[in-house]
């Protein structure tokens, strides 16, 4: 399963200033063990919200509204987004993260992967593992 | 520690936090314990004690601030103590407590890395049988239960039981050293590695239309399982090959099988349903892989790159078929394989048309590994209806359709022979 955790934004974050090297590196050494665990699928920061814009949507009118926005509790400067087995899996790679105040969400990622039965028999299923493992490459199956 | 403001039972939610920790730490706790007890059976058995005191002592008292280390400590003192008790006659016993007092109580990361790498090595060492290659590397590097193992490969818990402790002997009694091979035995016995992880997606891969939420996940597993090889071991193309390979499938899992649950074959999948996320990362693992290779990509990276020009192509139609057929036929040089050869021919009657395609085929027809093989004279059937020869077409479609074991497909396929009749 997928976890998409969200770091809220904070003055910090909205003032546009870059962090330090050194946080740089907390946070680099971080990624790097989440990588290495190969739980990590994507990562990226926000810039403040004042390089951004929020439309609004009212029936068939739509309002464009420049940034920066008051609120700073809500929001995002950041994201991750990891594949683990198990919510408590994700809240402790999360309980690691390099952060001495403020708070992550993490929010489970809707998956379309509600299998439906397939048609085959896990004969038949295995006769096909048998096949694509042994002789490779019959991408054209699918 | 992490606190849990929860609503919950506390001693339940903690016991769920020691499993999390145990998945994210178990692999490394048990390569590190395994360096000092040379002996991966044993390692795995005094990680499982420190799990069990684990269970009874971070509810009460927290999760450490260093999980893995504790439980590698605590393994230790363990060990340690079993000697003791042991208290014997075995020099060798004797050397080993020495060892584990000694030894430093926090490995650097680095020197964890190498453990880890040993310890695939040999859960994937070519004294076993294939099957306890999986079983042992799914349990011992991807923490999962017997169980777990069991109803991912359909057979009993009993039997993954049996298959697991029957390893950990044979890997004790053929005394198989705990290490990273050296030299031209390393191109192998990676090769072995890789192989295992592969089978591992494929059994998921194969299956995802199964309604066991296990063999979905074990796609999941093969991939963490392969993207923590390409950290350990990132300067080995083939990794990177392997890696990419299986992401840009699984990019393609949703789009798989229908509504109904029938498999959806490649060109007719809705490529809206493709996972753009993995397919990114399967193209930045596949640079990698080819940077590294120099010119010479392994076959998991030509079969990589072959997924990579169906994932580029935005509609079945704008697929590089040329490409596709030079690089089946490269992977045919590496793997001499007939079922390779046999994609080169679909591929080369979409890139050049349907005689080409055939001429290839045709070839192929007097290949005993192909004798059975119900794909042959589909592809042929479908080169020679696309050419117009309807009654031959006809004819292989019926062949097909006596040699595959799926009714369905059958079906389909006596279909597609009457229709080529009705021409």
């Amino acid at each position: 399963m997928r976890f998409m955790v969200l770091v809220k934004g904070n003055e910090e974050s909205e003032s546009g200033a870059l962090p330090s090297a050194e946080q740089i590196a907390d946070m680099g050494r971080y990624n790097e063990e989440l990588a290495k665990a190969g739980v990590l699928l994507a990562l990226d920061g926000l810039q403040s919200s004042a390089k951004g814009v929020r439309v609004r949507f009212d029936g068939d009118r739509r309002t464009v509204i420049d940034g920066p926005f008051a609120e700073t509790k809500e929001l995002l400067a950041g994201f991750w987004i990891l594949q683990v087995k198990s919510k408590e899996e994700a809240v402790e790679w999360v309980s690691r993260a390099p952060f001495e105040e403020g708070e992550l969400e993490v929010r489970q990622i809707f998956e379309l992967e509600d299998f439906p039965v397939d048609v085959l028999s896990p004969e038949e299923a295995e006769r096909e593992a048998v096949l694509r493992r042994g002789l490779a490459g019959t991408d054209t199956q699918g | 520690m992490t606190a849990h403001q929860t609503s919950e039972d506390p001693a339940a939610a903690a016991r769920r936090t020691v499993e999390a920790v145990w998945r994210i730490e178990s692999a490394k706790v048990i390569a590190v314990l395994a360096r000092l007890v040379r002996d991966v059976g044993l390692a795995e058995e005094l990680a499982q004690d420190a799990l069990v005191a684990a269970l009874e002592q971070w509810p009460v008292e927290g999760v450490p601030r260093n999980p893995a280390a504790w439980l590698t400590t605590t393994a230790k003192r363990r060990a340690v103590d079993l000697i003791r008790r042991q208290r014997v006659l075995d020099r060798k016993l004797a050397e080993l407590g020495q060892r584990l007092e000694t030894a430093a109580p926090e490995p650097d990361p680095a020197e964890i890395e190498d453990d880890l790498l040993r310890l695939v090595f040999t859960t994937c060492h070519p004294a076993l049988p294939l099957e306890a290659r999986v079983a042992l590397t799914l349990r011992l590097l991807g923490g999962l239960t017997t169980r777990e193992i069991a109803r991912a490969y359909l057979v009993a818990e009993t039997t993954v039981a049996q298959r697991i402790v029957r390893a950990k002997r044979t890997l004790a009694e053929a005394a198989v050293p705990f290490e990273v091979p050296g030299g031209r035995e390393l191109a192998e016995r990676l090769a072995a590695v890789l192989e295992v992880i592969y089978l591992i997606f494929n059994e998921g891969y194969s299956a995802t239309a199964g309604d066991d939420w296990m063999r979905p996940a074990l796609c999941e597993e093969a991939l963490r399982l392969g993207r923590v090889l390409a950290g350990l071991a990132p300067a080995e193309p083939e990794v990177h090959g392997l890696v990419a390979l299986l992401e840009l499938q699984a990019s393609r899992i949703r789009a798989r099988t229908g509504p109904d649950g029938e498999p959806v074959l490649l060109l007719e999948q809705d490529r809206g349903r493709w996972d753009h996320l993995l397919i990114g990362r399967g193209l930045v693992a596949l640079e990698r892989a080819e940077k590294l290779a120099a010119g010479k990509p392994g076959p998991y990276a030509v079969q990589a790159a072959i997924a990579a020009c169906h994932a580029r192509a935005g509609t079945a139609e704008q697929t590089d078929w040329v490409r596709i057929a030079l690089l089946y036929g490269q992977l045919a040089a590496l793997t001499a394989s007939p079922v390779v050869e046999l994609n080169r021919a679909v591929a080369l009657g979409m890139a050049y048309g349907p005689a080409v395609g055939l001429e290839l085929a045709d070839q192929l027809a007097g290949e005993p590994a192909l004798r059975a093989y119900h794909l042959l004279p589909v592809v042929r059937g479908d080169l020679l209806a696309r050419l117009g020869r309807s009654a031959e077409a006809a004819a292989e479609f019926e062949r097909a359709a006596g040699l595959t074991g799926n009714a369905k497909e059958r079906e389909v396929l006596l279909g597609r022979a009457a229709e080529e009749r009705g021409r």
